[in-house]
């Protein structure tokens, strides 16, 4: 590898700030169409990076296209920055969300609030280098810093819905990052490093007694984790949050869950793994349970909601419960399929989310929660409909309504698109758990999984119903292209995920089994270090 | 003075804690703030407690670990210390936001109906 390749590594992370920071300079709100200028080219960049990154990561011998030394020392003393092929996965759905965001947000959304271009440029270097970092603390960090960004953008556009929704995401937030910070400081406590590898080689030589401390604060750090991503009873702040962020902000927010998720997945499996010695699969029955929770009350939020922000905000929910639950399975063919379904769930919902709001644009507030209230309570006092027979659909409604059904086959898992292949990966995946009979967790997965797709196909489908056909007053929305095209395009994603399952799957899968044994991992970071002998602290 | 520090964690997080409980928006920034205070506190210890022991090298005396206190604590405390302070100025100017467009200084942004 070339020295420059070295450097794209931090590429994620310096390119965003640097964008971020010469919009500032350049004087923030004065010059908007430059910051979108800037801030569109600087997405792009990132989109090809990332997949420089991932075909990197792929072609390299162990699935670790390399390791970034922060300042040249060595780890496990200094920080590291780890592109293998989850991180360089992870970001590639990162920036393809983001293009489609900033590009949406040309139309109007970027001014209705001050320094949209910036915020959303630090978001993702926070994102970025969440997925990068290979060092507890430097994670928080990062984490940190993607929060504020999504502080600022939770309440761009303000208002006073936005603004109580946002004070109640920032408390819950802070909140979790001071649990964060005692669970880094009681693991720093017992192993004595902060280097993620560094402490998988530790984990199975910490002496008994320590053991306790030690999964006490694996336990806190991933009630920290869990809380954003949304695990069930710690997200009953998300659904509020998301729907009231604008929409190219929820589109982004979509993957801020899937970093809670990402961090799970590489925590657990990488320190608790079933190399982990004593402390193997800790906690695996809380996730698989946990996320079971957060998948019944997502769809029992999904057909509650009388709203299509709210119904998109807890089909967040029974997607981060679906990831949470099949890794919570511990084995790789589940890992694997939950990955998957996490693309593929990530990009509908990005879509959904853009796509509800040009929906909406032509009817006038509170449409869902008058149709609702009159299925409820009959039909009385409905005016005389006209007979509207033979009346042209216009285009702009006709887009609408395929990109809408193209999201809800997503979301609900519905074939021909991926999301029926992420679901079918995931029940055949559970089936083939273990040998002998299926037990009877395996079951109320399946049972669940199964009943969330089709609590989400019902509710879907009653939002279309309410949107496209019972409104016969309505007027068509005044769609733009570049507004309508991130929509097209992410759905196309999704159906190129469809086309193309089987290299998709093929590198999921590796993935998989990268992170089920994590030795290329570790030794990519440490060098050739082996076990060293614990100092006994 | 470990029994001292250890009280002293446990009082600013159960006042900390309740104060996040509490439904005023002030009220809860000063139950982040103590907290944050706590877990600063806590962060030192997990280092292990020393007395007259500095986290850098002296001149001319390296060499001996156990004359030094661990520095990578203070480092992370350092960090942390920042990111609240920068969080919670974040939060204070939220919480004007919301007191000016809502009217009313309770977390849900409506006083609850009696």
């Amino acid at each position: 590898m070339t020295r420059l390749a070295d450097h794209l590594i931090i590429a994620p992370v310096v390119l965003p700030l640097l964008a971020g920071a010469i919009m500032l300079a350049l004087g923030g709100e004065q010059r908007r169409s430059i910051n979108a200028a800037i801030n569109v080219i600087a997405t792009f960049a990132l989109v090809a990076i990332s997949i420089a990154l991932l075909r990197a990561a792929d072609s390299a011998p162990g699935g670790v296209a390399g390791v970034y030394r922060l300042g040249d020392w060595a780890p496990p003393f200094g920080i590291v920055l780890v592109a293998d092929r989850l991180a360089a996965l992870m970001l590639l759905l990162t920036s393809l969300l983001a293009l489609a965001a900033v590009v949406f947000s040309l139309a109007r959304w970027h001014r209705v609030g001050v320094l949209f271009h910036p915020l959303f440029q630090f978001l993702l270097m926070g994102i970025n280098g969440a997925f990068l970092t290979g060092d507890l603390f430097n994670l928080f960090v990062f984490i940190e810093v993607l929060l504020a960004a999504s502080y600022g953008l939770a309440l761009h556009g303000s208002g006073s819905a936005r603004v109580s929704a946002g004070l109640h995401y920032i408390v819950v937030n802070l909140a979790a990052s001071l649990l964060f910070l005692i669970g880094v400081s009681l693991i720093y406590g017992v192993a004595g490093t902060l280097n993620m590898a560094d402490l998988a080689v530790r984990i199975p030589t910490i002496r008994a007694e320590d053991r306790g401390l030690l999964e006490t604060g694996a336990g806190i750090l991933a009630v920290a984790f869990l809380v954003k991503a949304g695990m069930w009873p710690l997200s009953f702040w998300l659904p509020g949050t998301y729907a009231a962020a604008v929409p190219p902000v929820a589109a982004v927010f979509a993957i801020l869950t899937k970093v809670g998720a990402y961090i799970v997945l590489r925590l657990w499996l990488l320190l608790f793994g079933d190399h982990a010695g004593v402390s193997a699969q800790f906690g695996g029955e809380w996730l698989l349970f946990g996320g079971m929770a957060t998948i019944a009350f997502g769809a029992i939020g999904c057909l509650a909601s009388q709203d299509m922000a709210r119904l998109a905000a807890y089909s967040v929910l029974v997607s981060s419960g679906t990831v949470l639950a099949a890794i919570g399975f511990g084995q790789v063919g589940a890992t694997g399929a939950a990955l998957f379904y996490l693309i593929s769930s990530t990009l509908g919902l990005s879509a959904f989310f853009l796509l509800i709001e040009l929906v909406e644009r032509g009817r006038e507030p509170g449409a869902d929660v008058f149709a609702v209230t009159r299925e409820l309570y009959g039909e009385e006092d409905e005016e005389e409909e006209l007979a509207i027979i033979g009346i042209a659909i216009p285009a702009t409604l006709a887009w609408l309504g395929l990109a809408f059904v193209g999201s809800a086959l997503i979301i609900s898992g519905m074939p021909p698109l991926s999301g029926f292949i992420a679901k079918f990966a995931l029940l055949s995946a559970a089936l083939s758990l273990g040998k002998g009979p299926v037990s009877v967790v395996v079951w109320t997965f399946l049972t669940i999984l199964i009943l969330s797709g089709f609590a989400a196909l019902i509710a879907m489908t009653r939002a279309g119903i309410n949107a496209f056909w019972v409104s016969s007053d309505r007027t068509v929305p005044r769609v733009q292209v570049i507004e309508m095209a991130p929509v097209a395009v992410l759905l196309l994603l999704c159906a190129m995920q469809t086309i193309e399952a089987g290299p998709v799957m093929r590198y999921i899968q590796a993935t998989a089994q990268s992170l089920h044994a994590p030795d290329d991992y570790i030794r990519g970071v440490l060098g050739t270090a082996i076990e060293r002998p614990d100092k006994g602290r | 003075m470990e029994i001292v520090l250890a009280l002293g964690i446990g009082v600013l997080t159960a006042s900390g804690v309740w104060l996040i409980l509490r439904p005023r928006t002030f009220q809860v920034i000063v139950g982040l703030s103590l907290l944050s205070y706590a877990v600063n506190l806590f962060i030192i210890a997990m280092g292990r407690l020393r007395t007259g022991a500095a986290p850098i090298l002296a001149e001319r005396a390296a060499g001996d670990p156990a004359r030094y206190v661990d520095p990578l604590p203070q480092a992370l405390v350092l960090t942390a210390i920042v990111i609240s302070f920068a969080t919670t100025a974040l939060f204070l100017v939220v919480l004007l936001a919301s007191r000016g467009l809502t009217g009313t200084d309770h977390v849900d942004g409506r006083e609850p109906e009696a």
